[in-house]
């Protein structure tokens, strides 16, 4: 049984000229311990994804359909404080910004305490050593000292440090990460994401790292899932996702990384946009800008398929091809 | 005018337009709004009688009850006072000069405060300075209490026998000098954040002027929110006239607004004769409510942040 | 810490160095000391006598050192209305104004603060929306109309309340207090009551905007993703940075509610330093309307520079301007 599956979600918002579907129908697992990596360009569904896990998704936003299910346990309809206790416990979040993660007047140790007394019932001595453990673990140097600092004392890595800490300190199985090392400087991001990877294999914590960015996924996961306007449109192993991309977005979205060493006289891109997620075209969302497309992929649209070491949403493969 | 049609269409469809038609407490207020200041301009031909002419007033008819009650007259629907001034109509005539004195306080706050914001931000350096010092320390004192004292002052400097006469001017004065800080600080926000914009540089290197550079260029830019100001400022102008009245030092009972009606009302509490005092409260209480309200929603519809 | 004490004080000396500049300034231009001093058929000699004593026959400078002189000892002359020394006059009015405005602000921050938080973290409540139509009110509504108001229920219809003056006061020292007697109180409780409930209302809507908007938070969320229970959320996380720049708006406040003490007295004939203001501006009594100036400017400046300090205190951010951000 997998750790956690997303069954046909919807996610609905409404507005004020009808509702809008950020998720369409969006279906995937992960297993204990894995690194599934979440990509897509801005407005595609990902962090909407991450926040229907969480059961966080702001209202008046809402999970129109499917299911969310915690080691085969329906975990979205569950009643507040019942999902309060699993948030944090069973699945922890980690989210973009370090500084405003961070609550200004609180020390980062008494944050990291309260996390712990709550999900594990520690006395205050027990949890202040543990958070110290937990500093030191993270790579925070003089952990004892810094225990007793304020957030706006640390630089920015060193921050989303503590937020890894505050989001693991009680011991989750399964991680939100989205984009953890986007606000980061470039050279502090690579030590975000090999301390994050080495943690979750260290305590077998499955992630599901949301990003943009196609380089943070080939570091560190195992799997990767591509979604377009809402929807899934490939996933596999991340080695054959990224050398042989089978879905033309995602071979795009390859192709558009520039490559050093290799001199191109214009960077590769996507035509046009990704389309609104109001009133969506029949068939499939990629298709007008498909330089594969064929005529019945404006119409019909393409269910995911098994192909590759996973799956992928496009006529070109499967039994319509 | 072709384009005026689509244009009108686009401003009734608009976030804005369309914000203010769901919310009815905003359609509400603009409405009974409407109905003041039409009130208070044809005051003179609305009302049933002029209360500070002497001829039309019969003694006889004197702290009457309103219409409802009993010995009231319908001639006099919310009763009258001990001279036998009709409380309805002292109160359009109040209204008259309530919002005469908010309205024109509340132009000369914004276009002082609009000037030296545009002078400080543009200008920059010890001119800028200099005006930012005496905003904040403006700002510390509370605002009634600035307007007394300038209130104070200008009145001290005229000769008594001219102060009822010139207690309107006084009055705008005061109110005025009081409350143009704040529009000053929004517009020298945004003039020293548009002085640095391209379209400036470009206008300057044309050899446009500095003085045509303010007004013709930054200016437009820069009255976004001095219009959510001016409306908040209304009602807090219309509250301070009416307390400067009810204190004795703002306008006479010649030629009162609502504070001074009730001010006058007052002493007659312990008598009996309550209309006097309560309705020409309850008319100003519900015109700053309906200015605060609109001033809200109008500042929500306009917040970036929460759209 | 100290530079910032020492460019403090320094600021809040010439702010009250311009203040007093203007107090000067109106006894130079306004009103006439002589013909106010003097009974009305004094003749030219009397007058001219009177010029000399006051010393207004010397240069402009000398006369503006000999003011500033004499205001730093709280010395501004005589009353033009009833020729007594105006420090004795503010002297025996400030305990009524100081009393009032200590059980206001009291009142204000006692039922504002706990309101506020109520109505931001129950915004749908019944409880809550009636709130905000009387916190609309209670700012629309001019000071003056609540205080006939209650004046009108409480004291003329109920009459279980008086309506001026501040009842029987005990002796004590230089200060006089209404604290002790019961007439003290009750004189007490319907001008404070109007005199806290717009501050009463301000508090709330400044607590529930501020609340909303800390609720709001990235780290509000992490906590909230960490399975911070919503107890703790609230009280804990949430409401020290609510409060935080809510007290320090609260302190800058104080100053308005010694400014509307002046509407307050005036209503209930309350004995106080605002409704000396107002009969001198009315007068145009120079000296008291200066010395008023004076004393209230004084006060303000105490108070803003104070909140500073506490803001820097309380406010860890700004404490840690000494201890830059290390590492990596």
């Amino acid at each position: 049984m997998s750790l956690l599956e997303l069954d046909n979600i919807v996610v609905e918002f409404p507005t004020r000229r009808g509702p809008l579907e950020a998720v369409k129908g969006l279906s995937l697992d992960l297993d204990e311990g894995e690194i599934l990596g979440l990509v897509g360009e801005s407005g595609a569904g990902k962090s909407i994804t991450g926040a229907a896990i969480t059961g966080l998704i702001e209202p008046p936003g809402l999970i129109r359909s499917g299911e969310v299910r915690l080691r085969g346990a329906r975990i979205d309809n569950l009643p507040a404080d019942k999902m309060r206790r699993i948030r944090g416990k069973e699945i922890g979040a980690i989210f973009q910004d370090p500084l405003t993660s961070l609550n200004p007047v609180y020390t980062v140790g008494e944050q990291l305490i309260d996390t712990m007394r709550v999900h594990l019932g520690l006395d205050q001595k027990t949890a202040r050593q543990r958070a110290i453990d937990w500093l030191a673990e993270v790579g925070i140097p003089a952990p004892e000292a810094r225990l007793d600092q304020y957030p706006h004392q640390f630089s920015g890595g060193m921050r989303q440090r503590v937020v890894i800490a505050l989001a693991l300190c009680a011991e989750p199985k399964l991680i939100i990460a989205d984009e953890p090392t986007t606000a980061l400087d470039v050279s502090v991001q690579a030590q975000i994401l090999s301390l994050l990877k080495r943690l979750c294999r260290e305590n077998g914590t499955a992630v599901v790292l949301v990003t943009h960015d196609m380089g943070v996924i080939a570091e560190t996961a195992d799997r990767v899932a591509v979604m377009y306007a809402g929807r899934l449109v490939e996933i596999g192993d991340v080695k054959q996702v990224i050398e042989e991309p089978l879905h033309p977005y995602t071979r795009g979205l390859m192709a558009s990384i520039p490559q050093i060493g290799i001199r191109d006289r214009r960077l590769t891109q996507i035509e046009c946009a990704m389309p609104g997620l109001r009133n969506p075209a029949p068939g499939c969302a990629f298709a007008p800008r498909c330089p594969r497309a064929m005529d019945h992929c404006h119409s019909i649209r393409p269910a995911p398929q098994d192909a590759g070491t996973g799956q992928v949403a496009c006529h070109l493969y499967g039994e319509t091809s | 005018m072709s384009n005026f049609m689509p244009m009108l269409y686009a401003f009734w469809d608009s976030d804005i337009t369309y914000s203010f038609r769901k919310s009815r407490v905003a359609v509400i207020s603009a409405l009974v709004l409407l109905a003041m200041f039409l009130t208070a301009i044809f005051a003179p031909s609305l009302a049933p009688q002029d209360p500070f002419n002497i001829a039309e007033l019969d003694l006889f008819d004197s702290e009457l009850p309103p219409a409802w009650a009993e010995g009231g007259s319908a001639a006099y629907l919310l009763g009258t006072d001990t001279q036998a001034r009709d409380v309805l109509s002292s109160i359009m005539y109040g209204m008259r000069i309530s919002l005469l004195v908010g309205f024109a306080s509340v132009i000369l706050a914004a276009v002082m405060g609009v000037a030296l914001g545009l002078l400080g931000g543009f200008l920059g350096g010890i001119v800028d300075a200099v005006l930012m010092r005496i905003a904040d320390v403006l700002l510390s004192f509370p605002p009634i209490l600035v307007a007394l004292l300038i209130n104070g002052i200008l009145r001290g400097a005229l000769p008594s026998s001219a102060q009822a006469e010139s207690a309107l001017i006084v009055l705008i004065l005061s109110i005025g000098l009081t409350n143009w800080v704040q529009y000053a600080r929004t517009v020298r926000g945004s003039t020293m954040v548009e002085r640095r914009k391209e379209y400036i540089e470009a206008a300057r290197t044309l050899g446009t002027g500095k003085l045509a550079i303010m007004i013709k260029h930054i200016l437009p830019n820069v009255l976004g929110p001095v219009l959510v100001i001016a409306t908040i400022n209304l009602g807090m102008a219309v509250l301070t006239e009416a307390t400067l009245s009810f204190l004795g030092v703002g306008m006479p009972p010649t030629q009162p607004s609502l504070g001074t009606l009730i001010q006058i009302g007052n002493e007659f509490l312990f008598s009996g004769i309550w209309w006097v005092v309560v309705f020409p409260a309850a008319a100003l209480a519900i015109l700053v409510l309906a200015v605060n309200l609109l001033g809200d929603w109008l500042r929500d519809a306009l917040n970036p942040k929460l759209r | 810490m100290f530079a910032f004490l020492i460019r403090r004080i320094i600021q809040a000396a010439l702010v009250m160095l311009v203040v007093a500049s203007i107090a000067f300034l109106m006894f130079r231009f306004l009103g006439d000391p002589i013909s106010n001093l003097l009974p009305e058929d004094a003749t030219v000699q009397d007058r001219a006598e009177m010029r000399e004593k006051l010393g207004l026959n010397d240069p402009v400078l000398v006369q503006y050192g000999r003011f500033i002189a004499d205001a730093a000892q709280g010395d501004f002359g005589q009353s033009y209305r009833n020729n007594r020394p105006v420090s004795d006059l503010l002297a025996e009015r400030f305990p009524a104004t100081a009393e009032l405005v200590l059980v206001a602000a009291g009142l204000a921050l006692a039922l504002g603060v706990p309101l506020g938080i109520y109505t931001a973290l129950n915004p749908r409540g019944w409880l809550s929306q009636g709130l905000q139509v009387i916190s609309l009110l209670g700012i629309s509504v001019p000071t003056f109309v609540t205080g006939i108001l209650l004046i009108l229920v409480f004291s003329v219809s109920l009459g279980w309340l008086p309506s001026f003056g501040r009842g029987k006061v005990v002796d004590l020292g230089w200060w006089t207090t209404g604290f002790l007697t019961v007439s003290g109180l009750k004189a007490l409780i319907l001008p404070a009551i109007m005199l806290a409930l717009f501050q009463m209302t301000l508090i709330m809507r400044l607590v529930r905007a501020e609340m909303l908007e800390v609720l709001r938070a990235d780290y509000i969320k992490f906590a909230k993703a960490r399975g911070i229970p919503n107890r703790m959320l609230h009280f804990k996380y949430a409401l020290k940075n609510t409060l935080i720049p809510v007290m320090t708006i609260f302190g800058l406040q104080l100053g308005g509610l010694i400014a509307f003490a002046i509407i307050t007295e005036t209503v209930f004939q309350w004995p106080g330093m605002g409704f000396l203001f107002i009969q001198a501006v009315n007068f145009t009594d120079v000296p008291v309307m200066a010395a008023y100036l004076v004393l209230v400017s004084f006060i303000f400046v105490v108070i803003n520079t104070l909140v500073d300090l506490l803001y820097n205190v309380a406010d860890p951010r700004l404490r840690a301007e000494r201890t830059p951000a290390r590492g990596v």
